[in-house]
């Protein structure tokens, strides 16, 4: 019996926790406001099993009660708990105690490229901008029986990108607008080059939205590090699916003519111009003239 | 007060679920001013917790289904205490809710021929939910999210209404909210409200609710004056996890029982073949090798009871767990990996995977999951017209999870996200209409803005305790008293509890200050939940009998000759809450004859 114990302590950090259940963790929590702040520590006991985000709520629930924290699925399914943990993007509610070391403080801070709003609550309303101004999915006309048919291996890509849980760790860790704010306004960061690919790729859409990607969105500021990728919580390939091959579709349209006529014989998607596809786009509108290129640097 | 932010709209939408911003797609669309207030940020919903699908009759794995056998697999389901009409509406209306979505943008999985696909549920006769893997919820509330923002809907986000108002002759006609980043009020006035709020479960300790899910929609109406039914029928999702601790309640999707997993006990028994009732068991295996065969021919086996509706197997876990024969952390198993490859576990059912992987360091694909019921939705609600979703006060409006009738005493799994789309849609264009038929402008009355105001600020300079431990307390309570299976002593013994809550609620105090203060926001939500808390203990002690969700242990059959025949209506009368009896509508001939054909 005692090698089996001894044996599983060596193994999980967990057994290694419930066989000394009376030690604490210290978390170092970021605390302030947009006019600054600082971390301050809280030691709590630790508990087994528990994720980031349980021990937040048990300093909110005894000494912090006005620590502002955002969560509600607590299962990684609504993106809400985003934060720095030990400097690394990451899920509260997805991140084990047990995976982080334990005999240091463990840092949590607010996502860095968003301004703070109070605490670990950032305000994200640029995410909710960008959203806003993505040319809507435009659909032809349903079949005689009312339905549409499309093959499950068409809509396998769209689906990858459509797992997204919005949670705006990729937007938070690309560098084109973590270390330079005014990008913001030119980019529309890794989750909305995700989305347009999904709706670019998607079998019933009849929009071309390549032009309005490159001028509007931005697309030629990504130069594919990937680090978007690395931090997604659902795993997708955002570089590698989604902006690579967005990026290749751009380029042909704008200077591939076989590509164009390729595109065309197919039959899938009439291009339509960027100024008509900017009009079904009206929050994006006050965005200067003079950037409207914006992504043919990389070109 | 200094001045307030105000807002002037035809329809406001308390509520950014599914069936909230559905509802603010037709309302805006009929040209209404529509507005919608949630709590969170937008698309951060429950509706993304919901995992399995959305059932509608398309008759696409099974051509022989149609409208009338998903009405009746539902009536049953709700033990035929739902309202009929809404049921039928339902029944009629999901497919092309469904098919509309793909016209917005949404992916389901297709089946070979490149049509929606759908999958098996409890309760359901033919495979019904159309799904996407098992991420149904979040795969609806983005597709009526984009939706929304390309409309143009207005949303104000991270906002809590704290009371409506209402005019002179009881009508509603605005709300008093609280923007929780700045602690700010902001009133709004309007023609029409609609209630779109969702649960209440986080009155319970173990549920698989979000903190939104506070019963705000309840309380909101019953303090309008609006009666609420049913609210004793809490459902118990058998399947939330176990372990570990602060995993507890979080949602294990039918799914993985639809796609071929079954239920043991510790002595690796299928225990459910032990509880299958009279009432389902000309439909249900009596052998394994039956239930067995099912998966691959329906038409010719019986299904597993695994599959029984909800109610019969979160009872049938409890009484396994309560005999000593339940799993090490009082679960028990939901065993998928020795019945499907690992292969087809991670297609199906991926966010299960990464769930048990990530929160419990389980692999489902070798290793059976804990589980045990966890609450998971009220069945009860605004009592609400079928046909347009009214309440019983003028303006005001209700759907989705905070309406009650439609799913009777139980729910159906696929029945929620079907619900949504098909109330929501009526409520969005009923309130619109309300609303397009009044003319000249609405005026608050600034009497009861200011009280409200008064009375939210209260808590900072009260001397009382913290919420939390209020919260905790009324938690254990209901958790302990007012769950699965209750009994009158121990439901008395719960409402003279909430009495000292409600003595304790309002001397709670607050530290810090307004600005994103969630000790504040829970303090003001608790008084949502003590409103739906009253409602759930007052209905369960007159209810005495057992049906659907709502179990007595000293009641132990149902009447169907008297409480059969009556929805319970909590009302608010001078502050406390008064619960009776009130005659169930009555179902017309022709439906009624779809139960007696020996289906
Ligand atoms: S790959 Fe592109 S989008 Fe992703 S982080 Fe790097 S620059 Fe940003
Ligand atoms: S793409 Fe991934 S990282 Fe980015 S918002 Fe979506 S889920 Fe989060
Ligand atoms: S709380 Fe939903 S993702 Fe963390």
């Amino acid at each position: 019996m005692a090698s089996t114990t001894e044996q599983a302590a060596a193994t999980t950090n967990e057994a290694a926790q419930s066989a000394a259940p009376r030690r604490s963790v210290t978390l170092r929590l970021w605390r302030g406001d947009a006019d600054g702040g600082g971390l301050v520590d809280y030691e709590v006991p630790a508990l087994e099993g528990e994720v980031v985000l349980d021990v937040v709520h048990r300093i909110q629930a005894t000494s912090a009660p006005d620590l502002a924290v955002r969560w509600n699925c607590k299962a990684g399914k609504c993106g809400s708990c985003s934060a720095e943990i030990n400097g690394k993007p990451r899920l509260m509610c997805m991140t084990r105690m047990s995976t982080l070391p334990q005999d240091e403080p463990i840092t949590v801070s607010p996502m860095r490229t968003f301004p703070v709003i109070r605490d670990l609550v950032t305000d994200v309303s640029y995410n909710f901008t960008v959203a806003a101004a993505i040319p809507a999915f435009s659909p032809g006309p349903r079949e005689a029986d009312g339905t549409y048919r499309m093959a499950q291996v068409d809509i396998d890509r769209s689906q990858e990108f459509r797992k997204c849980i919005e949670c705006f760790l990729c937007q938070n860790v690309c560098h084109v607008i973590r270390d330079h704010e005014d990008n913001k306004q030119y980019y529309a960061g890794p989750r909305f080059l995700a989305r347009l690919a999904e709706l670019e790729m998607h079998p019933l859409d009849n929009l071309d939205r390549r032009r309005y990607i490159s001028e509007q969105m931005g697309i030629g500021l990504c130069n594919i590090t990937k680090c978007c990728t690395e931090v997604c919580p659902e795993s997708i390939h955002i570089t590698d699916n989604a902006i690579i091959p967005l990026k290749e579709r751009v380029v042909d349209a704008r200077y591939d003519p076989v590509a164009w006529l390729g595109r065309k014989l197919l039959g899938r998607k009439p291009p339509k111009s960027a100024t008509a596809v900017a009009a079904v786009a009206p929050l994006w509108r006050d965005r200067g003239a003079e950037h409207a290129g914006a992504g043919s640097k990389e070109a | 007060m200094p001045e307030l932010e105000r807002h002037d709209v035809d329809v406001l939408i308390i509520g950014a679920g599914g069936s909230g911003l559905r509802a603010a797609i037709d309302a805006s669309a009929t040209g209404a001013r529509t507005a919608v207030v949630c709590k969170s940020l937008l698309g951060k919903a429950h509706t993304v917790m919901a995992e399995g699908g959305v059932a509608a009759a398309l008759g696409n794995v099974w051509p022989e289904d149609n409208w009338e056998v998903h009405f009746r697999d539902t009536m049953r389901g709700g033990k035929l205490l739902n309202n009929w009409r809404m049921a039928q509406l339902h029944a009629q209306e999901a497919p092309e809710r469904v098919l509309e979505l793909e016209e917005w943008g949404a992916l389901f999985d297709r089946t070979p021929d490149g049509r929606i696909l759908q999958r098996d549920f409890g309760g359901h006769r033919y495979a019904r939910l159309a799904h996407v893997g098992d991420r149904t919820g979040l795969e609806l509330l983005r597709t009526v999210q984009q939706r929304s923002v390309s409309l143009g809907v207005e949303v104000f986000m991270e906002c809590k209404i704290i009371r409506l108002l209402h005019g002179p002759s009881g009508e509603v006609n605005g709300a008093v909210g609280l923007w929780r980043e700045s602690g700010r009020f902001v009133v709004f006035s309007a023609k029409a409200v609609v209630l779109a709020s969702g649960g209440i479960g986080k009155t319970w300790k173990f549920t698989s609710n979000s903190w939104e899910s506070t019963g705000d929609g309840h309380a909101l109406a019953l303090w309008a004056g609006a009666d609420l039914i049913d609210m004793e029928f809490v459902q118990f999702h058998p399947t939330g996890m176990v372990w570990p601790p602060s995993a507890r309640g979080i949602l294990v999707t039918e799914g993985v029982r639809g796609d071929g997993g079954v239920l043991r006990n510790s002595e690796g028994r299928r225990f459910m073949f032990d509880y299958i009732p009279d009432f389902y068991a000309k439909e249900t295996a009596d052998s394994e090798a039956e239930a067995d065969q099912w998966y691959g021919n329906k038409r010719d086996f019986r299904r597993p009871p695994e599959l029984l509706p909800r109610d019969e197997v979160a009872r049938s876990i409890n009484a396994e767990v309560k005999a000593g024969r339940g799993s090490p952390h009082g679960g028990v198993f939901l065993d998928i990996a020795s019945r499907r490859s690992a292969e087809d576990i991670k297609r199906r059912l991926p966010s299960m995977y990464h769930q048990f992987k990530e929160l419990a360091d389980v692999d489902i694909t070798s290793e059976p999951m804990e589980v045990g019921p966890t609450c998971h939705y009220v069945m009860g609600g605004v009592r609400v017209d079928g046909d347009t979703t009214a309440s019983t006060v003028a303006g005001l409006y209700a759907c989705g999870e905070v309406a009650g009738g439609m799913h009777g005493a139980n729910r159906l799994g696929g029945n929620s996200l079907s619900d949504l789309l098909v109330f929501g849609q009526r409520a969005g264009r009923y309130a619109a209409e309300h609303a397009l038929g009044i003319k000249g402008t609405t005026i608050v009355d600034e009497a009861q803005v200011d009280a409200v105001c008064n009375e939210a600020l209260g808590c900072f300079s009260a001397e009382g305790e913290n919420p939390y431990a209020l919260h905790q307390d009324l938690q254990e309570t209901m958790q302990a008293l007012v769950g699965i299976i209750r009994t009158e002593s121990e439901l008395i013994q719960a409402k003279e509890r909430l009495e000292g809550f409600a003595e304790r609620a309002a001397a709670v105090s607050v530290e810090g200050h307004r600005q994103f203060n969630p000790g504040w926001h829970l303090a003001l939500d608790l008084q949502s939940m003590l409103a739906v808390a009253n409602c759930t203990t007052g209905s369960a002690i007159e209810r005495k009998e057992s049906r659907g969700g709502h179990t007595r242990d000293d009641y132990r059959e149902s009447d169907p000759d008297h409480f059969g025949k009556v929805n319970m209506v909590s009302r608010l009368h001078d502050g406390v809450v008064e619960v009776s009896e009130s005659p169930l509508p009555t179902m017309p001939e022709e439906l009624q004859a779809l139960f007696e054909e020996g289906h």
